[in-house]
């Protein structure tokens, strides 16, 4: 028992970029653990996400033609089935919103611990070695996982994508669903709400974050991308204090942006605010805290109380 | 109706800090409610004052120095809250999934709540996957990462939105019971009011330890261990502008004006 499996992620008839990634990783994985690499794909057009799958180093895709869109229920039981068929060591799934709501139910009911958000794995002496991170990303850590096996959950964009073509042969599983089972149903989606401003048009943003402190203190963010003739953006919090619309949030559940200068202001660079922002080509983050994550991809740095550095570059372009 | 929220004291790091073997050294860590957890209370509280909920219990895995952060919960308008600890608790470096899920399933079992109601994930550990965990041990529905929901009580049903990514929003309908993992921004958390501390004071604090629970002393070891602990490599070479504010927003200025920023 030395296999990896891994779980494709898939939305709306696409596969997403984490689904390449994941093959990567569990190539590494499968590598380090002298296994195969299967990959399984689950719901949806499966044939031709299994030829989109089958990249170089990839043993076997497993296709699980089973309704249209992810529905956890059908997931959990699948993969269950998919585990005990071909009895892998560990079971590779995408730290997305998906993955969770799949993996740790996956983990529960094999009996298998669980390790999520992922940023590096490595197999020492046969023991599973994950290296994530704490506290919103101030420190890394690495975590040794005593079992034979585990369900991992990685971080997107932390391995390369697989690339090339494979020559696997494509199999279709026959799953059993216990329909009974299925308490869910996904009805449909919707994008958030748009509104005038386009952050991904932008050249420059000026980006704020939670160290604003207060509403009524973004005028001085206002003020300062009037005068560098900028788009304001924000990461959650402001958003989520419905301090500025949804269509401004940059990260994972907002806005992917690439601008060529973004400002972040106040914003201590946690994962879902970086995976929307780390394409910037300058990044510059005014923040208090060296510590802060943001200045792990920042190119430039002031580690100083924005109340007193945003009004003096403010009057700086006025 | 009945509504369970799991709510957890997470420790928060001050700007410069230093590690002391697997862990950030005690003098420079805070604790406060973990921000997730905050809006699921509120989500309860408003369920409860909408007349759909009867109770609303909270559950804290945590030593007694969490009791200041639960009687935040409580102030909050939660009606009761458990608190489970014990000597074996005290000696893990890091509560794995598994055993807050086997520790939470025996208190979901004593108080058989028609609702689960957890964070997405915790501001420390961050695994994000109790609250799935957990529904799965308990055998009951589930959703995770919700910034909406609307519960039919006669139906027994609710209706949610996931927030997946890029703005993106799943509409799911699932039966209840069930447990649901909130998203920050699903409301406006309260602030506690004075009165709301003041009855807190007053509000029963159950203290549990894993014996009464009935929860073998064992499954907190968990098959996780931490090994090590560090600062995290720089990926780019930042440049730091120093001085006053007046001398670095102008060295900034230079750099934007260079990069083609103007007015
Ligand atoms: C599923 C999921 C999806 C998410 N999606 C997103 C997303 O799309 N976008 C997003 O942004 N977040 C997202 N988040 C939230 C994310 O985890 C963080 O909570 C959020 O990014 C933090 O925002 P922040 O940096 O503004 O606030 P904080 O993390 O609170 O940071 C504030 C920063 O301001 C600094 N500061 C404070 N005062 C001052 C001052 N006077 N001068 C200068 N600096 C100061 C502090 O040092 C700190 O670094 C998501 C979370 C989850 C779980």
């Amino acid at each position: 028992m030395s296999d990896v499996l891994a779980i494709a992620d898939h939305r709306r008839g696409e596969l997403r970029d984490v689904s390449y990634e994941l093959l990567s990783a569990g190539r590494d994985l499968a590598d380090e653990t002298g296994g195969d690499l299967h990959v399984a794909v689950i719901s949806g057009p499966v044939d031709e996400y299994a030829q989109k799958l089958d990249r170089e180093g990839v043993d076997a895709v497993h296709t699980v033609d089973y309704g249209e869109e992810f529905n956890h229920d059908v997931y959990t039981q699948t993969i269950s089935q998919l585990y005990d068929a071909l009895a892998p060591q560990y079971v590779l799934a995408p730290n997305s919103v998906n993955g969770l709501d799949y993996a740790p139910a996956v983990a529960n009911r094999l009996d298998l611990p669980l390790v999520t958000d992922v940023v590096d794995l490595a197999v020492d002496s046969d023991t599973l070695v994950a290296t994530r991170e704490m506290y919103g990303g101030k420190v890394e850590t690495t975590t040794e996982v005593a079992a034979d096996a585990a369900v991992v959950t990685i971080r997107s964009g932390e391995w390369p994508a697989a690339e090339g073509t494979g020559d696997t042969t494509v199999e279709s599983f026959d799953v059993e669903i216990d329909e009974d089972a299925v308490g869910s149903t996904v009805t449909g989606f919707e994008e958030v709400a748009g509104g005038d401003v386009d952050i991904t048009d932008a050249d420059v943003l000026v980006s704020v974050g939670r160290g604003i402190d207060e509403e009524e203190n973004l005028e001085l963010i206002f003020d300062l991308a009037e005068a560098m003739d900028a788009t304001v953006s924000s990461s959650r919090p402001i958003v989520d204090n419905g301090w500025l619309p949804p269509n401004r949030q940059v990260g994972q559940s907002g806005k992917v942006v690439t601008p060529d200068v973004y400002v972040a202001i106040g914003i201590s660079g946690a994962v879902q605010h970086v995976a929307g922002m780390k394409g910037s080509e300058t990044i510059v983050a005014i923040n208090t805290d060296p510590n802060a994550p943001i200045m792990d991809i920042a190119d430039y740095a002031i580690h100083d109380d924005l109340f007193d550095v945003v009004p003096a570059l403010t009057e700086e372009f006025q | 109706m009945k509504i369970l929220v799991t709510v957890k004291e997470v420790a928060t790091v001050e700007d410069e800090f230093e590690i002391d073997g697997t862990a950030i050294d005690e003098r420079f860590l805070g604790a406060d409610l973990n921000e997730w957890d905050d809006y699921a209370i509120e989500a309860a509280v408003r369920l409860q004052e909408d007349g759909i909920a009867d109770e609303v219990v909270t559950v804290t895995i945590g030593p007694e120095d969490a009791e200041q952060t639960i009687r935040q919960a409580l102030a909050k308008g939660a009606d009761r809250a458990i608190r489970v600890w014990d000597d074996a608790l005290a000696d893990v470096d890091l509560l794995d999934v598994g055993a807050k899920t086997e520790i939470l399933q025996a208190v979901v079992e004593e108080e058989d709540p028609d609702l689960v109601l957890t964070g997405v994930q915790s501001g420390d550990d961050s695994f994000g996957a109790t609250g799935v965990s957990l529904a799965d041990a308990i055998d009951t529905q589930w959703a995770a990462v919700v910034n909406n929901l609307e519960v039919d009580p006669d139906a027994g049903t609710a209706s949610v939105r996931r927030e997946l990514e890029g703005g993106v929003e799943e509409l799911t309908d699932l039966d209840l019971p069930a447990v649901l993992t909130i998203q920050t921004g699903i409301n406006e958390p309260r602030y506690a009011s004075l009165r709301g501390i003041r009855q807190a004071q007053r509000k029963p604090l159950d203290h549990q330890s894993l014996a009464d629970l009935g929860v073998d002393d064992g499954a907190v070891d968990g098959d996780l261990e931490l090994t090590e602990m560090y600062e995290p490599e720089t990926e780019t070479d930042v440049t730091v502008f120093e001085g006053s504010a007046e001398e670095t927003a102008g060295d900034l200025a230079d750099l934007l004006r260079e990069k083609g920023v103007e007015a």
